[in-house]
């Protein structure tokens, strides 16, 4: 384990990759009383047909698997997994994304007893018909919770508007039809696929050992060296978006809005630093600093829930806001007409200064929470940069940048619009 | 436990006004909190509520959005924000501001005292016209917290507990939303939301929160500068009306709307079990143990064994002695899935639960105290709730001990004294 000092965040590092492939980060925190371990692998919602290395063909997956294995990876063949992190009062749960899975727990004692465990679980399948039916009762009802969720709807409904063929627009969950039919098999087809270690990232945070966390990894974890599959993503996608707009009713008090930017997703090892160019971007269109903003807010178009972010996966990257309004169209068009603004009479200087040395201490703030460095190392390390250069990477930038992509992405043709309405009569 | 150095210290500035710092260089950040307490009443908690979000529009020397966000920008990006938090049956409104620590601004600068002195300024030098508010602020505002509170719907999970607590709590203060009543905050007027204002300023307990890197007399200074009106003393009275048993037969409230998924929500009271109280290191640990952690009762057997439902927990209000049980179910299992959460209560109640439970329960409450002091506005938000409470403020450490001697016996009295009051559930509409 190699240590890695970054002076301005006074943060230290200890990176190395085990023979089988496994990359392993700790982040030395001696001040915290806590230990945080996650434990990631690079394979999420969307990646639904692959490869293996094996020179098998490719296999094609029902919507949800990935994330029907996390809820199974609980599961172990002594069912003791679980109770040695509960004896221990760790917490533990894990999430599915787009294109990462994570498991991770939190606990102030038994550390190495923990990460054993964690390991041996997550690297361990153990599934069987009865489990595997089981746990289509569960999710199903989780499934169900998701419909009924409008965020969960505008966001979804945003994305298959903006996407032809890239697989982000299919729900991580799935559905109560495309799960019905998963098997173990196909269960075991998928672990073997994206849970070999070198497909995988372990991220420790606390006052923990450096090198006990690589020798348990190593002991416990699958010998021999693998490397990582192969995902097709579908056809290359059209810059512009399937549809301008989409809308749908929904029990809600007011209406519900996202609007989104199609993007150009990041060329290999330069992705961090367009999420920092797209994040400025974002700030300087409808960030709440920027002129759009107030206005919006003074004309009772936006609220304080009024959000926006960027967000990126393999094969695609966009820019999205939304919140509630009463007028989401008349949003989007401000929206367009303050990045005609933008691109023509460039950004102001000293907004361009204050926004960039905001968004450095937003970053900075960021840097307490063990749960957020840790997933944030470990989604660095899939996309190939290294997260604790921001400092730099934030020197380098210029408004120009900002202005380019700008002119780019935010388009018309490149736009999309997603509202829930309210059904009648959702409130008394 | 213990871990490395944090001190904590305490300090009355005038009668009802404290200050308290909690010192520590573990952070990258400072945290400052200002908090005015009162009693959640109806007729001033529209107004209360509203009040933040008015002053967070502008203040003189920064009269919109735009300046004021400025100038958080020019701290760091300094996330500044209004919150409305209700304990107990006191209504809380605060200011809060998380800035970098010093070590971390690029160009050397400090930022505890002009973060002080902007969070004064917001709070006590806003914006006017005619001596007021400013009418557009209070109508703007007033729309969106009136949006705020509609929009409780759009959650089913929170709107089923919210529903539940209206109902159980009929009559009791806290019953009332700390956001207020919508049709009010709509038709609020700049004078009455003013007058309201200069009493929440005269009349509220304060309590200033530091957490951070920087020393408690350089945090007093800071606080004495930057919010010399409200160093005064004030007399206010803060309490919260326990009820230990229901003393009718269960209630039962049943709602439709537009869902896929029915939401049962159950309250039960603690039988006076509260913060503070000798068997309240016993009540966490049962609820622990029945419903609070993916280990608990709830979840290994409403939800792993029977299946019936994503999520089965429970979660425990300490100063008004209320525990709810919440899940998400199919219409029809309804009736199954309530049965299934009364049953693990009974058997937690006669002590059905192995040593491997119990321990488990005791160290997930331990590590959950103990864990408390890696986050600042965790310690903000348990400062605040204690000196309400009980007017002390205790390290989680010393209640974590409590909680290690925690019996099994213990365990089972707590939760035999829990009461089951009111059900609610929400389902589909008819014919779906």
């Amino acid at each position: 384990m190699q240590p890695m000092d970054y002076a301005t965040l006074r943060e230290r590092v200890y990176a190395g990759k085990l023979p089988n492939g496994l990359q392993v980060m700790v982040l030395h925190r001696p001040e915290y009383s806590r230990q945080f371990a996650f434990f990631a692998t690079r394979y999420g919602g969307m990646d639904l047909r692959f490869r293996g290395e094996d020179g098998g063909g490719w296999v094609d997956t029902p919507a949800g698997i990935a994330h029907f294995l996390e809820h199974k990876m609980f599961d172990t063949e002594d069912g003791k997994a679980l109770e040695i992190l509960a004896a221990n009062g760790a917490v533990d749960n894990a999430f599915t994304a787009s294109h990462i899975t994570g498991y991770y727990f939190e606990g102030t004692r038994g550390f190495e007893e923990n990460l054993r465990t964690l390991l041996s679980f997550v690297s361990v399948p153990y599934f069987t018909q009865e489990s595997v039916a089981k746990e289509q009762g569960i999710i199903t009802q989780e499934i169900r919770m998701c419909e009924d969720d409008p965020e969960n709807a505008v966001y979804y409904q945003l994305l298959e508007s903006m996407y032809a063929h890239n697989p982000i627009k299919t729900q991580v969950v799935g559905t109560v039809e495309s799960i019905a039919g998963l098997t173990p098999e196909l269960l075991y087809q998928c672990h073997g696929a994206f849970y070999r270690p070198g497909n995988m990232v372990l991220c420790v945070a606390g006052n923990v050992d450096p090198d006990r966390v690589a020798a348990i990894a190593e002991d416990v974890l699958p010998k021999g060296f693998s490397s990582a599959v192969q995902v097709d993503l579908g056809q290359p996608e059209p810059p512009g978006a399937v549809r301008a707009y989409a809308q749908r009713k929904m029990p809600v008090a007011a209406p519900l809005f996202e609007l989104g930017f199609k993007g150009e997703p990041a060329p290999e090892g330069g992705r961090l630093r367009q999420e920092l160019v797209a994040q400025l971007a974002c700030d300087v269109l409808f960030g709440p600093s920027a002129p759009l903003y107030r206005r919006l807010y003074e004309q009772g178009l936006i609220n304080g829930s009024f959000d926006c972010y960027y967000s990126t996966a393999p094969g695609c990257a966009h820019i999205m806001a939304g919140g509630e309004s009463r007028d989401p169209r008349q949003v989007l068009d401000e929206v367009l007409k303050e990045a005609r603004r933008l691109v023509g009479e460039g950004v102001d200087g000293p907004l361009w200064d204050r926004l960039k040395r905001a968004a450095y201490g937003g970053m900075v703030r960021r840097l307490n929470s063990l749960e957020s460095i840790c997933i944030d190392l470990a989604q660095a390390y899939f996309d190939g940069d290294d997260y604790l250069r921001f400092p730099e990477l934030f020197q380098s930038i210029e408004r120009e940048d900002v202005q380019r992509l700008l002119e780019c992405w935010c388009t018309q043709q490149r736009s999309s619009l997603s509202v829930i309405t309210p059904v009648d009569g959702t409130v008394e | 436990m213990g871990g490395p150095k944090m001190e904590r210290s305490h300090k009355i500035l005038a009668r009802g006004v404290e200050l308290a710092v909690c010192r520590s260089d573990q952070f990258k950040t400072g945290l400052l909190g200002v908090t005015l307490a009162v009693p959640l009443q109806q007729q001033t908690a529209t107004a209360n509520a509203l009040t933040p979000d008015v002053l967070y529009r502008g203040s003189r020397n920064y009269p919109d959005m735009e300046c004021l966000s400025a100038a958080t920008d020019q701290l760091y990006g300094a996330a500044l924000g209004p919150a409305v938090r209700q304990r107990g049956e006191s209504q809380c409104v605060s200011f809060l501001c998380s800035f970098i620590d010093d070590r971390y601004a690029l160009d050397g600068m400090a930022l505890l005292e002009p973060a002080a002195r902007l969070v004064g300024e917001v709070l006590l030098d806003p914006v006017t016209e005619h001596g007021v508010f400013r009418r557009d602020y209070v109508s703007g505002e007033g729309a969106n917290l009136a949006d705020e509170i509609n929009a409780r719907v759009n959650d089913k999970r929170g709107w089923s507990i919210y529903r539940l607590t209206q109902e159980m709590c009929a009559g009791e203060a806290y019953a009332l939303d700390k956001l207020g009543d919508a049709d009010e905050a709509v038709g609020m007027e700049p004078e009455t939301l003013w007058s309201r204002y200069q009493q929440l300023l005269e009349r509220s307990r304060v309590i200033f929160y530091y957490g951070g890197s920087a020393s408690p007399d350089r945090v007093e200074e800071a606080v004495l500068q930057s919010f010399q009106p409200l160093l005064h003393d004030r007399q206010v009275q803060l309490s919260c009306q326990v009820v230990a048993e229901p003393d009718h037969p269960v209630r039962r409230v049943t709602e439709e709307m537009d869902v896929t998924q029915g939401k049962l929500a159950m309250g039960f009271r603690t039988g006076g079990v509260t913060m503070g109280t000798e068997l309240y290191p016993a009540l966490l640990v049962c609820n622990a143990l029945y419903g609070g952690t993916a280990h608990s009762k709830l979840f290994q057997n409403v939800r792993e064994k029977l299946s019936l439902c994503y999520f089965a927990s429970s979660m425990l209000d300490t100063i008004k002695g209320l525990m709810v049980v919440s899940s998400g179910v199919e219409f029809a299992d309804f009736d199954r899935a309530e049965q299934a959460i009364l049953d693990q209560l009974e058997a937690v109640r006669r002590g059905e639960f192995t040593a491997g439970e119990h321990t488990a329960a005791v160290r997930a409450v331990v590590n959950n105290l103990v864990s408390r002091r890696d986050s600042q506005g965790q310690m903000e938000d348990d400062c605040v709730t204690q000196l309400l409470s009980r007017g002390e403020w205790t390290a989680p450490e010393a209640l974590a001990e409590a909680v290690e001697r925690v019996t099994p016996q213990q365990v089972a009295q707590a939760a035999g004294m829990i009461r089951l009051d009111t059900v609610y559930r929400l389902t589909g509409k008819e014919g779906q």
